[in-house]
This record gives C-alpha cells, sequence and structure tokens, in this order.
C-alpha cells in the first residue's frame, strides 16, 4: 500500500526571509485520486514526527510538574480516605500524570507517531505568539486599536507575506471594522484610545 | 399527551422570532468561521463563546446549536473545496467530494451533505426526544460512587479513542483533571494553587482554557502551517443536486442516519467513528465498489448525513447524564454551565422548557442549515478566496477581544493567550487538547462525587464495587483501560503467525 514516495522530503519552505507570495504551488503535484493514494500523499506531505528528543523533554517536563503537583498537594495535607483534606485529589491527579510520564518515557524512547518537529517556521508561531502577548500588554495602558493595527500588520506582511500596500490597507480595514462592532455597535468596554 | 405537552412547548419556544433570529445568526457565523481552513467545530465553538454571553439561557442555547451545526457544515466545504477536512469526521468526504467537485459536481457533492446532514440530524433529533427521558430516568437514581465512575469511564473512552498517543491523552486528561483544582476547595474552603493570586481565586474559568487551546492555539499552528499553500477553491455550480443523484444516494443517507446515531451515543468520537463506518458501509453494500474514490455521491452522502447524525445523537449522554461525548460536546457542557444550565438527569424533569427548548432548537438549527447553505455557498466560496494572511490576524483579534468581553478581564485575555502557547506546543508534541478540556469541565464533578463517596463508603474504595451500576462501569473502565494492550498482544501474535505461515508457503513453493 505505501506508495514509494521520496522519504519526507525536507519541507522546501521558501526561506523565512523571504516568504514571498507562496500561494497555489499545490497544483502542479500530481492528482491523487483513491483513498489510498491521498492517505499516502497526506503521510507524505506530513511535517516530520517529534522524535525522541522531544519526547524526552515532553515527559520531563509532566514529570516535573507532577513532582510540583504531589509536592503542593502534600501542603495542602492530604487526609485519609474516609475523610480526605484538600490535597488528596490533586495529589492523585498528579500522580497519574507523573507515572504516565515515566511510562511514556519509556514507551516513545524512540519517537513515535506522534508530534511535530519544529522548522524554521516555528519562529512565525514565535513572533505571533510574541504580538499577542504585546497586544495584551499594551491595551490597558494605549487602547486596542494602536495595538491591533500593529498586530494586523506584522502578520499580514511579515507572517501572511502580503504586499506593503495590502497590507497597509487591510489592516486599516480591519481595526476600522473592528471599531465599528466593538466600540460603536456592540458598546462594549474595550479599552479604546479614541 | 403527558410526554408530547412539554415537546410541544419546547417548539412555542424555538420559533419565538428573537430566538428563530439568534439561531439564523449562529448558523450564518458558525459556517462563516467553520469555514476557515484549521477551525473545526471545537475551536469555532470555542471562539464564538462569548457571542453567548448576555443573552438568556434559552437564546443563547439555541445560538450555540447554530453554531454547531454552521461549524459542522463549514468543515463540508473545505474538504469538498480545498481537500482539507475541517476536521476528522469530515476526512472520509475529501475521497469522493474532492473528486465530485474536480469533475464540476461541487454543488451537488455540498447540496447532497446539506440534505444528507439535514436528513441524519433530523432523525437523531426524533431518536433522541424518544431515548433521552428513557436514559435521564434511569440514571436519576445515580449517587456519588456511580457519578465518580461514569466521569471516569467518560474521560477515559475520550481520551483512549482519540487518535494518537493514549498515554499523552491520559497526561492531557489528569492535567486537566489538576488545573481544576485550581482555587477555593469547595469542601475545606482551603485555597488551593491560587499563589495568592486574586484572579485565581475563583478558579480557572472554563472559557479562556477553551478559547485558548483550541483557538489560539489552532490559530499559531496555522501561521506555522501557512506555507501549505492552499490551492484556490473549486468553482461551484448548480448547488440543488439532481433527482437523479437524490435518488442515487437516499439509500446512502438511510443507512447513514441509523449507523450515526447509535454510533454517536456512544462516548468517544462518535462522529468520526462513524463517518469511516458509514463509508466502509456504502463501499461494501455498492453494487460496483470501484467507483468509490471517483466521485460516488453515495461517498458524499452517507458519511456525511452519519456524522451529522451522530453529533445530534451525542447530546444524549451529555443532556441526559451530564456527561459529553467528546471534545465538541465538552465545550456546550461548558457553554450550558455558564449559562446556568447543569446538564444531567433532573434537567428533564426540572426545567421541562430549557430542555426541550435545547432539543427543538436543532430542529430549527438543521432547517436553517439546509435553508442557508445553498443561498450562502457562493459567499464562502468568496470567503476561502481570501488570502489566509488577511484572515488569520482577524480570528486572532475576534478570539481576543471576544474574551475580554466575557468578564472585562485582560487577565481572562492573558489566560486564552498563554493557553493557546499551552495549546500550540500540546500539537507540537503529540498530546491532544481534546481530553484537557474535557477533564477540565469534568474535574470538578468527578473530585466532589469521589469525595462524597468516601464519606458515603467510609474511605473504603471497595464499597464501588458493591453497587451494582458502579461496579459494572468500574468493570468496563477496567476494561477499556486494558484492552489496547490485550489488542496489541493479539495482534502480535497474528502478525507473528502470518509471518510463520508465509515463510511456510515460500518454503513449500
Amino acid at each position: 500500500m505505501q506508495a514509494k514516495h521520496a522519504e519526507h522530503p525536507p519541507v522546501t519552505a521558501a526561506s523565512p526571509a523571504d516568504p514571498g507570495p507562496v500561494q497555489s504551488e499545490n497544483d502542479e503535484s500530481p492528482e491523487a485520486l483513491t483513498p489510498e493514494e491521498l492517505a499516502a500523499q497526506w503521510e507524505a506531505e506530513a511535517p516530520e514526527r517529534a522524535g525522541g528528543v522531544a519526547n524526552l523533554a515532553s515527559s520531563l517536563v509532566v514529570l516535573g510538574l507532577g513532582g510540583a503537583g504531589m509536592a503542593l498537594s502534600v501542603g495542602l495535607g492530604l487526609g485519609t480516605p474516609a475523610a480526605p483534606s484538600a490535597g488528596m485529589w490533586p495529589f492523585i491527579v498528579s500522580l497519574i500524570a507523573a507515572a504516565m510520564a515515566v511510562v511514556q518515557l519509556i514507551v516513545g524512547r524512540r519517537g513515535g507517531k506522534d508530534g511535530e518537529k519544529f522548522s524554521a517556521m516555528s519562529w512565525y508561531t514565535v513572533i505571533g505568539f510574541a504580538t499577542l502577548i504585546l497586544m495584551v500588554v499594551l491595551m490597558p495602558l494605549i487602547g486596542f486599536e494602536i495595538p491591533a493595527l500593529l498586530l494586523c500588520f506584522v502578520w499580514m506582511r511579515w507572517l501572511g507575506g502580503e504586499r506593503w500596500r495590502s497590507a497597509v490597507l487591510y489592516s486599516v480595514l480591519v481595526v476600522v471594522a473592528f471599531y465599528a462592532i466593538f466600540i460603536a455597535a456592540l458598546g462594549t468596554t474595550i479599552p479604546r484610545l479614541f | 399527551m403527558d410526554f408530547f405537552g412539554p415537546v410541544l412547548d419546547g417548539f412555542g419556544t424555538v420559533l419565538d422570532p428573537t430566538n428563530l433570529l439568534y439561531c439564523l445568526l449562529g448558523v450564518v457565523i458558525g459556517m462563516l468561521i467553520g469555514v476557515l481552513p484549521g477551525l473545526g467545530p471545537a475551536a469555532t465553538i470555542a471562539i464564538l463563546l462569548p457571542l453567548t454571553y448576555g443573552v438568556e439561557p434559552v437564546t443563547a442555547i439555541i445560538m450555540l446549536a447554530g453554531i454547531f451545526y454552521g461549524a459542522q457544515y463549514g468543515g463540508t466545504i473545505t474538504s469538498v473545496l480545498l481537500r482539507l477536512p475541517g476536521e476528522a469526521s469530515s476526512v472520509v468526504t475529501v475521497f469522493d467530494g474532492y473528486v465530485m467537485a474536480k469533475q464540476g459536481r461541487a454543488g451537488t457533492a455540498l447540496g447532497i451533505a446539506a440534505i444528507g446532514s439535514f436528513i441524519g440530524g433530523t432523525i437523531a433529533i426524533v431518536g433522541l426526544t424518544f431515548l433521552a427521558p428513557l436514559v435521564a430516568s434511569f440514571a436519576l437514581d445515580f449517587g456519588p460512587p456511580e457519578y465518580t465512575a461514569l466521569a471516569l469511564l467518560g474521560i477515559l473512552l475520550v481520551a483512549t479513542i482519540s487518535g494518537g498517543s493514549k498515554i499523552k491523552a491520559i497526561i492531557a486528561a489528569a492535567v486537566g483533571l489538576f488545573l481544576a483544582t485550581v482555587g477555593r476547595d469547595g469542601f475545606t474552603g482551603a485555597e488551593r494553587f491560587t499563589f495568592g493570586n486574586l484572579s485565581l481565586a475563583d478558579g480557572i474559568d472554563f472559557v479562556p482554557i477553551a478559547m485558548g487551546l483550541f483557538g489560539v492555539g489552532e490559530i499559531l499552528y496555522n501561521l506555522e502551517e501557512r506555507h501549505r499553500a492552499v490551492s484556490a477553491p473549486l468553482k461551484v455550480a448548480n448547488v440543488w443536486p439532481a433527482g437523479k443523484d437524490i435518488k442515487q444516494a437516499s439509500g446512502a443517507i438511510g443507512r447513514g442516519s441509523v449507523l450515526g446515531f447509535f454510533l454517536g451515543i456512544l462516548p468517544g468520537g462518535g462522529a468520526t467513528i462513524s463517518s469511516l463506518a458509514s463509508y466502509a458501509l456504502e463501499k461494501k453494500t455498492a453494487k460496483d465498489p470501484s467507483r468509490f474514490g471517483k466521485g460516488a455521491i453515495e461517498g458524499v452522502a452517507g458519511p456525511e448525513t452519519a456524522n451529522n447524525a451522530a453529533a445530534t445523537s451525542s447530546f444524549i449522554p451529555l443532556l441526559t447524564l451530564g456527561i459529553p461525548a467528546n471534545a465538541t460536546m465538552a465545550i456546550i457542557f461548558g457553554a450550558l454551565l455558564i449559562q446556568g444550565v447543569t446538564p444531567g438527569p433532573q434537567l428533564i424533569s426540572n426545567d421541562p422548557e430549557l430542555f426541550w427548548g435545547v432539543v427543538n432548537s436543532m430542529y430549527i438549527g438543521n432547517i436553517l442549515l439546509l435553508i442557508m447553505s445553498i443561498p450562502l455557498i457562493g459567499v464562502f466560496v468568496r470567503i476561502l478566496r481570501i488570502r489566509a494572511a488577511i484572515l488569520a490576524p482577524i480570528t486572532a483579534l475576534i478570539t481576543l477581544l471576544g474574551a475580554y468581553t466575557i468578564r472585562n478581564s485582560m487577565f481572562d485575555v492573558m489566560l486564552v493567550v498563554m493557553f493557546g502557547a499551552v495549546g500550540y506546543l500540546m500539537k507540537k508534541f503529540g498530546f491532544e487538547p481534546g481530553p484537557l478540556v474535557l477533564a477540565f469541565v469534568l474535574g470538578s464533578l468527578l473530585e466532589s462525587n469521589l469525595r462524597r463517596s468516601l464519606l458515603v463508603l467510609e474511605g473504603d474504595p471497595s464499597g464501588f464495587l458493591t453497587r451494582p451500576i458502579s461496579a459494572t462501569l468500574l468493570v468496563v473502565f477496567v476494561f477499556v483501560a486494558v484492552w489496547p494492550m490485550i489488542k496489541s498482544a493479539i495482534d502480535q501474535h497474528k502478525n507473528r503467525s502470518m509471518a510463520v505461515q508465509a515463510v511456510n508457503e515460500k518454503e513449500n513453493a
């Protein structure tokens, strides 16, 4: 069933510096018609699996969180089964998480079929996340308009590869539309400048 | 008339013009957001949760039903036109739907999906109307031990049936249960894990978690996936299927309705399993199975009918037992709780107007979906043509500003963004957010029932096994927990014996 696709072609993303318009390149790929071919094609297109290191890292994080949870729960007092105290249930839950993390550490040591490797494109997510945080920090200080404009512009121009002109135009339009809907029409109390 | 009286009264509630308007609004907005690539029904409902605030409970729930159906159908549209299934339950729709679209029959595929969804949904609601009171009356004498066992089983089923690593799903569920304990303990009044933060004293709200994990998480993930460029959507012409198409698909729709209804009642991904089962069934019963994958209309009609029927019947465990069967239901459960409605066996008897209002709003949602989907297809296709680069910041802003409007709290918005990062990382490391959200929703119910049972049973856990219902549920729980191991052992054994057989055959040859 395994149509011999080239072994995971390294994702040929446009270099992150200049994403450029990356629309509709998919049309060149031969149309897979049967479900089996389609499944195989999806499999080939899928990003690389996270692998063993990621498994180790995530298991250790869970183990650490589970351990911390158990310690904090003990601090709250466990009580007895007949008269459980506040810490009993969180302790049990943390114990399950920690135990499962140990199992996963062993079972998934060679990677597994889940997760995805970080790629150069993951920086886009980091930048996107940073703009979201910036927006949350700035909104109470200077209102939502300027941070929203910035967010739209960054996402459209650099994360989305729009041209300067359309990025500016659409950012302004979006912010105006949000102002019209959330402030003018719905009368919400979102912090605003104007 | 005892039984039908409240049912009919429910229609009165739903047909109120305001409610109808909200339902319509829900369907349209649900479709608008659901059609955005990468946002499935769970994400769509999560993002739109703030919309249902500040509206009457019944109206809000009717709107939710509209959003739910709209979001479901939005996934179908992207499957057919872009070969991008919005969610697991419309993956099989891609096989024949996209091929049909390539052949210039996109309209027929979308039309038959809408008709099938309508019929499957309606049949499932009729079934629900009769079955729900039965299940609820059975569950009326459930005590704390039964609820403990039921909630445990529900969480485990959702964790193990979801795709991907089961161990990781259980870890996610445990994290969800832990997050549910944050805040003041209802029994002792002790502050748990608040670290002196006043905003955490009342516990973490469900909405920021759902909006963050499903909404912002998906949005952040899509930023990275953007370069997997999407081809332009295919053209759509004459949406109403021809008479012969409907005739050809009618068998598939009938079978899909029944199959979907029964599979949907079972906890754990009902819609996905039923769409797969329906596709397999149609292929098996077809006179010429080779047509499948080449644009067979039954391959669209069957699964689309089945997944909608299942999505509807999965309301049964939610409304009668208070146990959501999948991640989408978990979000609806959370939304109901926010409206002050606690789904459970008492709901039908205590608040029949509300219960039947909810059920009947599904009829309306379904009808509106059928009516709206056909003229609006053109609009959705146009939305699909808008570049993702422009849509992404819009959805992000809707989510952030929406999150703020819930309680006028920047802390909530911060939580949404933080859980968005958690959701993204979970996805990258192979953890499903579904079990986490479900476990979080059930967390306080599970804990309080467990602690009450322990008090009743005087700390003796074996007491769970002396009560027939909780004992049965726990036996099923253990079976579900152990079954994957047994199954893999059997598979290994089978593979080995097959390998031996193959070797023998080779030697003989």
